[in-house]
């Protein structure tokens, strides 16, 4: 199978999909002339021209207010806002307008379009350019959010994210854009709301989002070396939320640890826990342990922000805690 | 274009009523009263496939879009057979995309970008169809505005923005509150054309839109239409609006719209009284016939709900 970056993967997604679909049109910051930040839209500008990837102004508010608008004017929007952190300043079009649309409509209006953005976290970005807050989402129902963590998944997400037609926060990590992986030639989608069981084992449960997804794997071998097996579970969407995977594993196992980028208070993991503790309580044979990030900002020095993170060591050290 | 103003002046009176005197409707509602002319002579001025994005004072702009009465009153009783299954309320009563009014946002200043987009949508389309998105003075001061409306100028999208300016953002007076000489003065920043209509002569309003449709529709890209007016009720249904002078709404008073319009018909002989008379009647049987209508009208069944969430 051929080999790809993330950020390459993710091209191919946007270059496939314009392709085939006449509606998709781009919009966002340095997008075009400049090709994106990380380079995610090279070449789209040559090729598709500037009516179909629009270099927008200096305008969070806007450019998410036009993908919403542009979905019910009958476009496929998708709109890149550059990092994760500049999502609040349009807040107010993706939860209090797209995501209410369809309900608040009786169903009538239907506004199909991917926000594409990433988390820097890891990239000694400081703490207004590495924020990842995906749980603020779980509190927006009518938005879709997804989290792809390897090349081959962000390709799928996204072309399914693009065919959808419901608004989607398509969450991107920095930290993978130059990593590469297994893609495969051709046309496929990974459907949203679908765990991928990338390890089995017995002992115990490891959910892991984003980023932490390749952590928890190098902890799961190094777990395995020390006669720890482990189920490695990627959720890839956390709306939907494929639960019934994750509770199958922890059944077998009795032990969960869900790692995430986010800090602990109110994200992510809280929220698996919770689930899982309302469904499965009778199957937990120990405390569910959450390795995110401290409560606090991001902090900018390199030595400190490595310390902040959440990393295969700490999964460990979770792990053994539950095992004794 | 007399008979809209009519319409949504009954229309209101009647949901004034029903709200302070019979206590049928609670909620936040906001009253079109007074405004009348900016509605029924902007949207006047669009083709019937034209489409329009509206506000949490919308009654009036989906009446002038042609939405059935007996579904904007349903849906303020908030039952199953409104324009929004009762899910949306007086505030985004105006959603109705059957019509081509296509949304109606309860957050100030926020469907100035949306229309951008709406816009840009068209424009890609290529069929000369054309955006018109209402709001009031106190969104001209949001940030979703000014990034809104540079982004329209940008694209040379085909929007008409027009603002209900008037003259208060609840109690807060445009001439504090908007740090400009007027509204349509806002337009030159962004080298985007503009236009002031009196607000309370649906002719003026008419004209000055119809010019800004047909740029829009040349290709020649977005106009800020103003058009002053006055509101005859407070912010919101309960409020009597009593932070105002006197002497100003006994002004605004003698321009009423309708009034006003009524009188240059008959001096015109273009219409005589009975002819006024016909239509009153007629409207009143409707307005009527809509709370009828409301009243009879099941509410969804709390079950049914989770299927609005998403898009199976």
């Amino acid at each position: 199978m051929p080999e790809l970056t993330y950020a390459d993967a993710l091209r191919e997604a946007l270059r496939e999909e314009m392709l085939r679909d006449p509606r998709v049109v781009l919009m966002g910051e340095e997008i075009g002339v400049f090709e994106g930040v990380y380079k995610v839209t090279r070449g789209l500008l040559k090729e598709f021209g500037p009516e179909r990837v629009r270099d927008t102004p200096i305008s969070e508010a806007a450019i998410a207010g036009a993908a919403v608008g542009a979905a019910l004017g009958g476009l496929k929007p998708v709109a890149e806002i550059m990092y994760m952190d500049f999502l609040t300043i349009c807040l107010d079009q993706i939860a209090t307008n797209a995501a209410k649309m369809h309900f608040m409509s009786g169903g009538k209006l239907r506004v199909p379009f991917v926000l594409r953005t990433q988390y820097s976290l890891g990239r000694v970005h400081g703490a207004q350019h590495s924020q990842f807050f995906p749980s603020i989402f779980f509190q927006v129902p009518g938005l879709k959010v997804v989290l792809p963590s390897t090349p081959h998944d962000a390709k799928g997400l996204l072309k399914a994210a693009i065919r959808e037609d419901n608004p989607v926060v398509f969450i991107e990590s920095g930290m993978l854009y130059r990593i590469k992986g297994p893609v495969p030639d051709g046309e496929y989608v990974v459907p949203l709301g679908q765990c991928d069981v990338k390890k089995t084992g017995s002992d115990i449960t490891i959910v892991a989002v984003s980023r932490t997804v390749t952590e928890a794997l190098a902890a799961a071998m190094k777990l395995e070396e020390q006669g720890i097996t482990a189920d490695v579970i990627d959720p890839r969407t956390i709306q939907p939320l494929d639960l019934a995977t994750i509770l199958e594993s922890v059944r077998k196992t009795g032990r969960l640890i869900i790692a995430s980028d986010d800090v602990k208070c109110g994200g992510i993991g809280s929220e698996i826990a919770a689930q899982v503790v309302e469904e499965a309580f009778d199957s937990l044979d120990a405390p569910i342990l959450r390795v995110a990030s401290p409560d606090m900002p991001i902090p900018f020095s390199p030595t400190l922000e490595q310390a902040y993170m959440p990393n295969a060591q700490k999964i460990i050290e979770a792990a053994k805690k539950l095992i004794g | 274009m007399l008979r809209k103003m009519i319409e949504i002046r009954r229309f209101e009176e009647r949901v004034e009523r029903l709200f302070l005197q019979e206590g049928a409707l609670i909620g936040p509602s906001h009253l079109y009263l007074g405004e009348e002319a900016v509605a029924a002579g902007a949207i006047g001025a669009l083709n019937e496939n034209d489409l329009i994005t509206s506000t949490y004072r919308g009654h009036g702009h989906a009446i002038a879009k042609g939405v059935p009465m007996n579904l904007l009153m349903a849906e303020l009783f908030g039952k199953a057979t409104g324009t929004c299954k009762g899910l949306g309320g007086s505030m985004h009563v105006a959603i109705y995309p059957e019509k081509g009014s296509m949304y109606a946002t309860a957050i100030v200043g926020s469907g100035v970008p949306i229309a951008t987009g709406v816009g840009l949508g068209l424009q890609r389309e290529g069929k000369r169809r054309v955006v018109m998105t209402f709001f009031g003075d106190g969104a001209t001061n949001t940030g979703a505005f000014h990034e809104g409306i540079n982004l329209a100028s940008v694209w040379k999208v085909p929007v008409i923005f027009v603002c209900e300016n008037n003259m208060y953002a609840m109690s807060t007076r445009a001439d504090y509150a908007v740090a400009a000489e007027s509204v349509a003065a806002r337009a030159q920043a962004y080298k985007m054309r503009s236009a002031v209509a009196d607000g309370n002569d649906p002719v003026s309003v008419y004209l000055a839109a119809r010019e800004a449709i047909d740029a829009a529709r040349n290709g020649q890209g977005p106009t800020l239409l103003e058009c002053v007016t006055y509101k005859l009720h407070g912010h919101g249904v309960y409020d009597k609006g009593d932070y105002r002078p006197e002497e100003e709404v006994e002004a605004w008073l003698k321009r009423d719209p309708i009034n006003g319009l009524e009188a240059r018909l008959l001096k015109a002989n273009l219409a005589t009284q009975s002819d006024f008379e016909k239509i009153e009647k007629e409207v009143a049987a409707e307005v009527e016939e809509s709370v009828t209508f409301a009243r009879a009208s099941p509410v969804l069944p709390f079950d049914q709900l989770a299927k609005y969430v998403y898009v199976m």
